[in-house]
């Protein structure tokens, strides 16, 4: 078991103002940037405000910058670090901060509630729901998600423009839409929901352009850019631009 | 004082696990106007953790489980300690809970035939557990958080606010239970992110705030299950059940430290794993014990044989209940036969091709390989017990879980005791959470409504005095301490008692050790009034520990003084003073309440225990749920005048 | 190239994104450490080599057939003014009145689909446009609608290009066969550029068939897979490809380049198509 000392920067402060703070601070072997923050914690800061849970990557709390990159605190191994390195450690910047690795993630909530609920199918009542493995497949891939947000974060659209916050509901909240599109029993379309529809019109799937950054930080691997925002994007030119789809669905209607 | 920021609510919710946000979404669908308080962000709770499914005989994989077979199972899993009506509701309702979830968007694993799929699982006999992968936990809290949401979707759209009705307070801790006589009025809370204080005033307050693993080192428990809920109970009057049985998962991660206590799942052993010593030894064919030496097998090939062939031979040893596997590796580690790490080796690598593991245990396989530069295909997992689930807790009545003794006052979930017994099956937990969580949001607000006299009214004294004690972290280093002690660093307490409770009321039990942890923890109350912090209110996490360390105190206190009051060994509770069961034990409950009955702490000499402990018989088992058993198995169980009543 | 995003060359109001109000306060637009900005520069050299290329090729108007090879730049030939190509793909729909090069009545065709394709679109935001040049690093524009207004939002037309580039694949399907002859037209022979021509629409095909469109087309858009399973099945072939669509994208962009540059080397005779029979 071997231990070194590490250079870290982490940004301190709040809504106020604050800046990257120096530290020199024990590593030993197996650890990950969780435990060091925990360290300084108990050691040198220990008013240190961090968000975490189950430290296991199944919760998405611990989501921060590491050397400028969106990840979790909990699944970044400390060993994939040079021992030379300083290892800068910043809140997630496309959310307000407010206090040291804590940032103010209330945009994703409020998005939440943008995004219309499941509607269950009418006369089928608890129980008797039957779905294939098939059918359920792609939704559950989504379903994975564990809301750590790095893909909120990540996302140019609202990362570098405020202003799209209002428009755009990011890549995780469209592909809770995806979710609720392809699940087998969604009755929205009966209710009168056309949600690929509203994807573009109401959630700014338009504002995607799909350059994959969502992909890339997902921490469980869901392959959000190329089976949910791409098939959704898809499914609103069914909607909106392809004339052969939009008769072909008005012949079929007409018909049964 | 008391200028802090009141709010009223018709039913309070501690808690946003599977447990809390079902009584929440309960008591809204009631008409109730309520609130949910959680220490962490909405959808985050522990619950997300649970891996294997949730019990329900909903008979989709085999058509002969019912309700009273999981009945038996969960009983037998208990030892015959569970709080039997508890049980009996869990497994009618179970499936109903089960079901509902799919009305609201959950996507469990299909049947061919486009059912829910169920898989098997310790002591339950048919497959039962409803199941999305290895991370059902999350779904649960993901369709639970999802229904919050449209349910606030609605009355958006009514009342033009989606929290006109139901709220989540995020980042939030309560910090005493406020009450008007023996009825609750309210809490007194903090916003974590602010640390301003706040009172939701409400007549009803439900407690599903999970469990009490963070007083314990080695856990597979969050930050978050630092016994809140157990401690605002008892401080609010309202005594805690059954607190010396707390399950140790045999095989947690020993290695690295930051993972130390993460699971690991049992299907590594059901699938050929096995355990060995540092002499390379497999050590479990010393540890069957006499009860079960007909059931598993004596030699290592016939172990190996039963994995092709159940039918003609026994079950390897490493396939023992969990308690017995757990204590055999902790007798090997005691023993110096353990791994460089404190734990024992639980090796796949040499039983299986590494793509069969790969297809096998696929999470196990990324787990090792992310967290700990281990291949399992290639080399042997480092494991040891972790503290995993406290089976003890709040003392419900089982219909309506109401707290005993104080009005207004509901627990649910692992926060309350008596539904598992002495020992909880895999499964078990989550369709506690659903089926508990909507007794007690039911219960809730139909006691709200009820209230023809009015509502409690909220006590500024008891406000006063909450605000003074969660602020007195902060004074530890005014020089008003006449013994002129320095302060306490409140991680260093942490430490020690997660170390005392770990080594001398952990897993194997001595009256000795015990006696020992109780002076220590008596030793840390005293340094713990002096526990102090830097820096201000604003999200500062060694405050909050010093706020949570008077909780996992006193939640150990619970834990220590009944593990050394019952004098036997039963499920999660093992003596090695008494290692036998015994059956006049059976019938008893311990019954833990604040020696001082005021609930001001400060009161009470912190020399002295703050727990006093009373035993009550618990009521016979129903006679139509008795005649589930055979009578050859209750005779190993129940008393004889239990048996002839 | 407009992305809907304008650029902002002096700009005086306070800056918005990652060095906005509220956002923690750090100067720097990124704290990357690692070399983010190799994958877009390689993109951006990759795809300007690949236009500079064509553009020469197709201006060129020369050196794109030799029989009996036809570049599939050139195939189908369209105007009057072509080579003419013994049972090749000559179609003189657009007739004599066309006086530039044939090329580019047909390549708007593939390089529409491969412009609106969901990979070269991250490709060129990225290498060209910056937006974003790389994941957490802050982009150079004040402003950004993405795809939600003229003129990107014609990207939405990217299934038409799909399935124009079906026929052109089908096209370049039919010029294979044709190489399968020599230079005499006589049929039954082989030589190098068969084999280059092979290859090529191999890769052609994988590239267009694991399209976004086509995975959408074929079975994405069922909401059941278990009433159509042979969709179902389909789905999931594409599905396979379609998780490698940048490797083909990259990897038929070469090969379509080389086939024509082989035809260009034998029909400027630079050296003579080794012939196997």
């Amino acid at each position: 078991m071997s231990s070194y000392e590490a250079r870290f920067r982490v940004w301190r402060g709040d809504i106020e103002g604050g800046g990257l703070k120096d530290f020199e601070v024990e590593v030993n072997d197996g650890e990950v940037v969780l435990d060091i923050v925990h360290r300084l914690q108990a050691t040198q800061a220990p008013d240190l405000a961090v968000r975490w849970n189950c430290k296991a990557g199944k919760c998405g709390s611990c989501s921060a910058e590491i050397n400028g990159r969106p990840r979790l605190l909990c699944m970044t191994r400390m060993s994939v670090f040079d021992r030379e390195e300083t290892i800068t450690v910043t809140p997630l910047r496309a959310f307000p901060v407010i206090r040291d690795l804590v940032t103010d993630v209330g945009f994703n909530y409020r998005k939440a509630w943008e995004i219309p609920a499941f509607v269950p199918p009418e006369g089928v009542g608890p129980g008797e729901y039957r779905m294939f493995q098939e059918d359920v497949d792609r939704s559950q891939e989504f379903r994975k998600c564990i809301e750590c947000f790095l893909c909120q974060d990540t996302c140019h659209v609202v990362r570098d423009h405020e202003e799209n916050k209002t428009a755009f509901a990011g890549p995780r909240f469209l592909m809770r839409v995806a979710e609720l599109d392809m699940h087998p029993l969604d009755a929205a379309e009966e209710s009168g929901l056309d949600r690929g529809r509203t994807a573009q019109d109401e959630h700014g799937l338009g504002y995607c352009n799909i350059t994959k950054c969502c992909t890339e930080v997902c921490p469980e691997g869901i392959k959000i850019t190329d089976n949910a925002l791409i098939p959704l994007k898809e499914r609103a030119v069914d909607r909106k631009y392809d004339p052969l789809v939009w008769l072909g669905s008005k012949i079929r209607r007409r018909s049964s | 004082m008391s200028v802090v920021d009141r709010q009223e609510w018709d039913v309070v919710v501690v808690g946003a696990g599977g447990a809390g946000l079902r009584a929440a979404i309960e008591a809204r669908e009631r008409g109730a106007r309520t609130a949910v308080i959680c220490k962490s962000l909405f959808g985050k709770a522990h619950t997300v953790m649970a891996e294997g499914g949730i019990a329900a005989a909903m008979a989709n994989a085999n058509e002969h489980d019912n309700w009273q077979v999981h009945f038996r199972d969960t009983l037998r899993g208990g030892k015959f300690l569970n709080q039997w009506r508890m049980a009996e509701l869990h497994a009618q309702e179970a499936p109903d809970r089960v079901w509902e979830l799919e009305t609201w968007g959950a996507l469990f694993d299909r049947t061919e035939d486009g059912r829910i799929s169920q898989r098997n699982f310790g002591g339950h006999e048919y497959p039962r557990l409803a199941h999305v992968g290895d991370r059902t936990g999350l779904e649960l809290i993901r369709t639970l958080q999802q229904k919050i949401v449209s349910l606030q979707q609605e009355d958006h759209r009514e009342t033009g606010d989606h929290e006109s009705r139901l709220k989540v307070f995020q980042e939030c801790t309560v910090t005493r239970v406020l009450k008007d006589g023996s009825r609750v009025s309210g809490v007194f809370a903090y916003e974590r992110e602010t640390g301003r204080f706040f009172v939701l005033r409400a007549p009803a307050v439900v407690i599903a705030t999970g469990g009490i693993g963070k007083s314990f080192k080695v856990t597979s428990n969050s930050w978050e299950y630092t016994g809140d809920g157990h401690a605002l109970a008892l401080l609010a009057g309202a005594p805690l059940l059954n607190m010396e049985f707390v399950q140790f998962h045999p095989t947690g991660m020993v290695w690295p430290p930051s993972v130390k206590g993460i699971l690991v799942t049992e299907s590594v052993r059901g699938d050929g794993g096995v355990l060995r010593n540092s002499d390379g030894k497999r050590f479990m064919f010393d540890y069957v014990p006499d009860v079960f030496k007909e059931k598993y097998a004596e030699s290592e090939e016939e172990g190996d044989r039963w994995y092709e062939d159940p039918d003609h031979n026994r079950r390897p040893p490493e396939l023992l209940p969990r308690d017995e596997v757990a204590r055999a590796i902790n007798s090997e580690v005691k023993a110096g036969r353990g791994s460089p790490h404190g734990g024992v080796f639980l090796d796949v690598s040499t039983r299986m091709p590494a793509e069969v593991i790969k297809r096998r245990l696929p999470s196990m396989y990324h787990q090792f390989k992310e967290l700990a530069d281990v291949d399992i295909t290639a080399e042997a997992m480092e494991v040891g017990p972790t503290c995993h689930y406290v089976m003890g807790g709040i003392a419900v009545d089982s219909e309506t879980a109401a707290a005993r003794g104080v009005p207004g006052l509901f627990a649910a979930g692992e926060v309350a005791g008596g539904m598992h017994g002495s020992n909880r099956l895999g499964g078990n937990s989550l369709s506690d959470l659903l089926v508990f969580g909507r007794r007690a949001g039911l219960y809730a607000a139909r006691y709200t409504a009820d209230l023809a006299a009015g509502r409690p009214p909220v006590d500024d004294d008891q406000v006063d005095a909450a605000a003074a004690e969660a602020l007195r972290p902060f004074s530890a280093e005014s020089p008003e301490d006449p013994a002129g002690h320095a302060p306490e660093n409140p991680y260093t307490l942490h430490q020690e008692l997660q170390q005392t409770m770990n080594d001398l009321v952990g897993i194997i039990r001595r009256e000795g050790e015990m006696e020992h942890a109780l002076e220590k923890l008596a030793e840390l109350r005293v340094r713990a009034q002096r526990a102090g912090v830097e820096g201000h209110r604003q999200f500062n996490p060694g405050w909050h520990l010093a706020l949570d360390l008077r909780n996992m105190l006193l939640v150990s206190e619970c834990v220590a003084r009944a593990a050394l009051e019952r004098t036997e060994s039963r499920g999660g509770h093992t003596r090695e003073d008494h290692p036998t069961m015994e059956r006049a034990w059976r019938n008893v409950n311990l019954l833990c309440a604040p020696a001082d009955p005021t609930g001001v702490l400060a009161a009470t000499d912190p020399a002295r225990g703050r727990i006093s402990l009373t035993r009550e018989t618990t009521e016979p088992i129903r006679a139509d749920l008795l005649a589930l058993f055979e009578k050859e198995e209750l005779v190993k169980y129940l008393a004889e005048e239990e048996l002839y009543e | 190239m407009a992305t809907g995003t304008e650029p902002s060359p002096t700009d005086h109001r306070p800056p918005s994104g990652v060095r906005g109000a509220g956002r923690a306060a750090i100067a720097a637009p990124h704290l990357r450490t690692d070399r983010w900005w190799l994958a877009p520069a390689a993109t951006a050299a990759g795809l300007l080599a690949f236009i500079v290329y064509s553009t020469w090729r197709a201006f060129a108007n020369a050196d794109y057939y030799a029989a009996p090879y036809v570049s599939p730049f050139f195939s189908p030939c369209l105007a009057e003014n072509c080579q003419s190509m013994r049972s090749g793909p000559n179609w003189e729909l657009f007739g004599g009145w066309w006086g530039l090069s044939p090329a580019i009545l047909i390549l708007i065709f593939p390089l529409g689909f491969r412009l609106t394709c969901y990979y070269y679109r991250k490709a060129y935001y990225r290498g060209f446009w910056a937006s974003p040049p790389a994941c957490a690093v802050a982009e150079p524009h004040r402003k950004y609608t993405g795809e939600t207004r003229f003129p990107l939002i014609l990207q939405n037309i990217h299934r038409y290009f799909f399935y124009a580039a079906i026929l052109v694949a089908g096209i370049l399907t039919y010029d294979t066969v044709l190489a399968f002859r020599d230079e005499h037209y006589a049929w039954g022979h082989m030589g190098l550029g068969t084999l280059v021509f092979l290859v090529n629409i191999a890769l052609i095909w994988a590239y267009t068939i694991s399209c976004h469109s086509c995975r959408h087309i074929v079975g994405g858009q069922l909401k059941h897979f278990s009433r159509h399973p042979v969709r179902y099945r389909a789905w999931r072939f594409v599905g396979k490809l379609n998780a490698h669509h940048m490797l083909l994208a990259w990897v038929s962009l070469v090969s379509v380049s080389l086939a024509d540059f082989y035809v260009y080397l034998v029909a400027s005779g630079v050296f003579d198509d080794p012939r196997f029979f």
